[in-house]
């Protein structure tokens, strides 16, 4: 199966930052991938240059077969989610979802009143035509602009950290019904984060981007367990990082960084010998913070009652992620 | 950067536009100056150094007077509470509804030599003639501060209003007393808004050229000057008057600049404004609102005088100390003749055209270089600065400058004779209009959110389509606050019009001296209050949200 999306070693260089450094990446259609990576990784530009919104300086990008690298954002067809969401004060709810609409479909005002009804159900706002979008709520603004997004059938869906806006409290619930609702519409989404738990729990590829650079592209489990990088093994998930002497002690080859899990530590009557300085209770386990000498300090995962804090400990890893000296 | 370049060609012909426009004339008028002997001839003069002086004098003690009566009434209605304070705290920027020349006839009208209150105290006394003349230096000054203490009220007002209570509390906690807390924190804190109102009415001032016309009799400012010598037919001289004149204008703005400083109460951020502290004792708060009403009758007055002269038939009033017949004849001659309404008509056209051509020019300059965008943005800088430059400069700098820009036919010069034509005013009105419309245009860009035209664009609307559906709606606040702005500078203008008009499109104000010659008071007085209401009618309209 041809992917639906494709980007070809895209590039894009401004004056201080190379914002996309070769980035080749493929989607199947009706797929979710999330685009993870720490502030100012080159995401947001990534989302941008296919939406039109910037020029690359190299590479191809291809929409259901065809290459809309010459289209303006007019004609590329991508429905666009902003981090702030960029709803047009001037217009009320309906006339938001109404905007991408205009000119588009025969049947005239009718028929557009009666589409915007349809999405605004889509998205939970039925009813809320005539409201001003100042006056709704962070959650209900987020909903307007998906809505206003998906109302011209885009042929792909790109969302900017679409819930980095809500509080906290409300974040979960709205990531769950984000979830239902692209799969709902079974559209091709491109969505940025820098929170690893929203990339695994939407996405069912990530890809993981860090200073332009693409490093890795997978499922959550992949990243997880297969990380292709240093900074993949890291920046996913909890990871004790070890070089030198202690990598070597370990398992490490001469040069190796090694990478420990908390949960692939465990206490035992050999290993690295420590002292247990801290434990963090999460309720199913605790995180224990031992000290292994020589500056070395590791987070082990392990049963509540394991140790105590000042206990003398041996820890023992059952499975070790290893990568060669980080080029630089 | 992609985009730069695309938007480097309209840029640079924007560019060229706007400096034919504003800069050329002045390098023009430069080069005439340096020619022949004019400039010997004007350091010889002492008549010269005299109006020269008396400009820069003039204009820094109008910025002392303006601040002596505005600053105080800022503090009054921003810190304390009494019954009407708002009604009152309104009706305090009303002289700002009365375009300069109208100002000063009123004013005429009003404490001249056979005004209401000349004629009231000659009746009370029995004197023989008028107790006074309103004339010279003192009469200038005295409009000046009429209707430039607003600037210093509205911004110290507005500095007032951004101070955060807690920093005043703190002062008061570290044991500072009133008057220096006063001292070394409220007024370090607005010194921003301060020097911004200085600025403002040192120009002003310095361009004022209405009152030194009417009331400065023997006594000459740069901008009286400059007019009288061209009158005078002394060309080459009035072009050295003129460079002088900008030069002052340039020289005050850089040093104002200077002291204006950073606003530092917005890298602040805001707090919540100190608490207005109601006036406790019946007394006082009678006497502050007595004091206010009054004061607000005191800056009625003018206008007021204005309307009551206006209903005055020719030659009813004479000796007697109020009009005996009143009636609305004047206006019924001014609309029922139409070669009497003619200046009036020619004053909306000129101001509708050169308003519309000022908002549409700031249109073109905020959509090439207004948004907000990362990195360098090509032609920005000059732009801006083209735009702003004819507020640096007095208008008479302008008006001679155009005036002897366009007297020749040098079309490979890109001049042309339109001295005698009726476009030359309204190019000059246009001018004069940029730095309004510029200004609030730019402001409505960069006030832009760009993802909202990104926004826009992702939905389907083309370039122009966004423009339309999404900037245009949303700079209309912008849009109307420069527009109704410089549609009134143009409706009321005098300084531009003294040197440009041609019979054909006389303006009002012009109009108005012609009838103050021939002593028809009540029709003078009655274009007055057309003025006033059109230029209150739109500052109106222009501020609607
Ligand atoms: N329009 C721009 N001009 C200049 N630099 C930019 C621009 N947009 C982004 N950058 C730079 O490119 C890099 C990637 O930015 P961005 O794509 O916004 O990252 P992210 O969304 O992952 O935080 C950053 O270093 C940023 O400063
Ligand atoms: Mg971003």
């Amino acid at each position: 199966m041809t992917p639906f999306v494709r980007l070809d070693g895209v590039s894009k260089r401004f004056d201080t930052a190379v914002a996309a450094d070769g980035v080749t990446l493929e989607v199947e259609r009706g797929e979710v991938l999330a685009l993870l990576g720490p502030s100012g990784s080159g995401k947001t530009t990534l989302l941008r240059l296919l939406a039109g919104f910037e020029q690359a300086d190299a590479g191809r990008m291809i929409i259901d077969g065809a290459d809309v690298g010459g289209l303006s954002p007019a004609r590329r067809r991508c429905g666009m989610v902003f981090q702030h969401y960029a709803l047009f004060p001037h217009l009320d709810v309906g006339e938001n979802v109404a905007f991408g609409l205009r000119g588009k479909k025969p049947g005239g005002r009718v028929t557009v009143e009666r589409q915007v009804a349809a999405v605004l159900a889509l998205v939970d706002l039925a009813g809320f035509e005539r409201r001003r979008v100042q006056e709704l709520s962070g959650g209900q603004q987020q909903r307007v602009a998906l809505a206003r997004a998906l109302a011209p059938e885009p042929r792909v869906l790109l969302l900017d950290e679409p819930l980095s806006n809500l509080d906290p409290a409300l974040r979960e619930r709205t990531r769950r019904e984000l979830r239902q609702l692209i799969k709902r519409v079974g559209i091709t989404t491109l969505f940025v984060t820098h929170e690893q738990e929203e990339a695994f729990d939407l996405g069912d590829r990530v890809a993981v981007l860090a200073a332009g650079r693409l490093d890795q592209v997978g499922t959550p489990d992949d990243l997880y367990e297969r990380p292709a990088s240093l900074f993949v093994a890291t920046f996913v998930g909890r990871a004790n990082v070890f070089r030198g002497a202690a990598a070597h002690a370990l398992g490490g080859a001469d040069g190796q960084i090694v990478v420990v899990r908390p949960e692939a530590f465990r206490f035992s009557e050999i290993g690295i010998p420590g002292v247990v300085k801290e434990r963090r209770y999460t309720g199913a386990a605790a995180f224990y913070l031992v000290d292994g000498g020589r500056g070395e300090r590791f987070e082990v995962l392990a049963a509540p009652g394991a140790a105590r804090v000042g206990d003398r400990v041996f820890v023992e890893a059952t499975r070790v992620l290893t990568f060669a000296e980080e080029r630089e | 950067m992609n985009s730069g370049n695309r938007r480097g060609l309209p840029g640079a012909l924007l560019t060229l536009l706007l400096a034919w426009l504003v800069l050329y004339p002045i390098l023009v008028v430069v080069a005439e100056a340096a020619r022949g002997d004019a400039i010997a001839v004007f350091l010889s003069r002492g008549g010269e150094w005299h109006a020269l002086w008396a400009s820069l004098w003039i204009s820094l003690a109008s910025v002392a007077l303006a601040a002596a009566v505005g600053v105080p009434l800022a503090f009054l209605f921003e810190w304390l509470d009494f019954p009407g304070r708002k009604t009152l705290g309104s009706v305090i920027a009303l002289p700002a509804v009365l375009p300069p020349f109208v100002g000063v006839i009123a004013f005429l009208f009003l404490y001249g030599e056979s005004g209401f209150v000349a004629r009231a105290v000659q009746h009370v006394l029995g004197l023989e003639r008028a107790p006074w003349r309103l004339q010279g230096a003192g009469a200038i000054l005295l409009v000046h501060a009429y209707s430039m203490y607003v600037y210093f009220y509205l911004f110290t007002r507005a500095g007032l209003a951004k101070l955060d209570a807690s920093m005043l509390e703190a002062a008061q906690a570290l044991a500072a007393g009133r008057w220096e807390t006063l001292r070394r924190v409220t007024l370090p804190l607005i010194r921003p808004a301060l020097a911004g109102a200085a600025l403002l009415v040192f120009m002003t001032a310095l361009g004022s050229f209405s009152a030194p016309y009417v009331f400065g009799g023997g006594f000459r400012v740069m901008t009286t000057q400059i007019v009288a010598t061209k009158l005078n037919g002394e060309l080459p001289l009035a072009m050295v008057e003129t460079v002088a004149l900008a030069g002052v204008a340039l020289g005050g703005l850089l040093i104002l600049r200077h002291t204006e400083g950073d606003d530092i109460l917005v890298a602040l951020g805001k707090g919540t404004a100190p608490r207005r502290r109601p006036i406790q004792s019946v007394g006082g708060r009678a006497l502050a609102t007595a004091a206010g009403w009054l004061l607000a009758l005191l800056l009625l007055l003018p206008h007021l005088t204005l309307g009551l002269v206006s209903l005055v038939p020719y030659g009813t009033w004479t000796t007697e100390a109020v009009p005996p017949v009143l009636s609305v004849v004047n206006y019924q001659r001014l609309f029922g003749e139409p070669e009497r309404l003619r200046p009036l008509v020619n004053s909306l056209w000129m101001a509708a055209a050169s308003t519309a051509a000022a908002v549409a020019l700031a249109l073109v300059a905020g959509a090439l270089v207004g948004r907000r965008r990362p990195g360098r943005i090509p032609w920005r800088g000059p732009i801006e600065g083209l735009l702003a430059l004819p507020w640096a400069l007095p208008g008479t700098v302008f008006a001679v400058a155009l005036a002897t820009t366009f007297s020749v036919q040098h079309p490979w010069a890109l001049r042309w004779v339109l001295v005698g034509t009726v476009v030359l005013l309204p190019l000059g009105l246009l001018v004069r209009n940029l730095p309004l419309t510029g200004r609030a245009v730019l402001a409505g860009f960069r006030q832009l959110d760009p993802a909202l035209e990104e926004a826009a664009a992702s939905l389907g609307a083309g370039r122009w389509a966004a423009f339309r559906r999404v900037t245009l709606p949303l700079l209309r606040p912008a849009l109307a606050a420069g527009a109704s702005l410089a549609f009134v500078a143009a409706l009321g203008d005098f300084v531009t019009a003294i040197v440009l008009y041609t019979y054909d499109n006389r303006p009002i104000s012009i109009e108005i001296m012609s009838s103050l010659r021939l002593s028809e008071l009540g029709v003078a007085a009655a274009f007055g209050v057309i003025l006033m209401g059109l230029s209150a009618l739109v500052l109106a309209v222009g501020a609607r949200r």
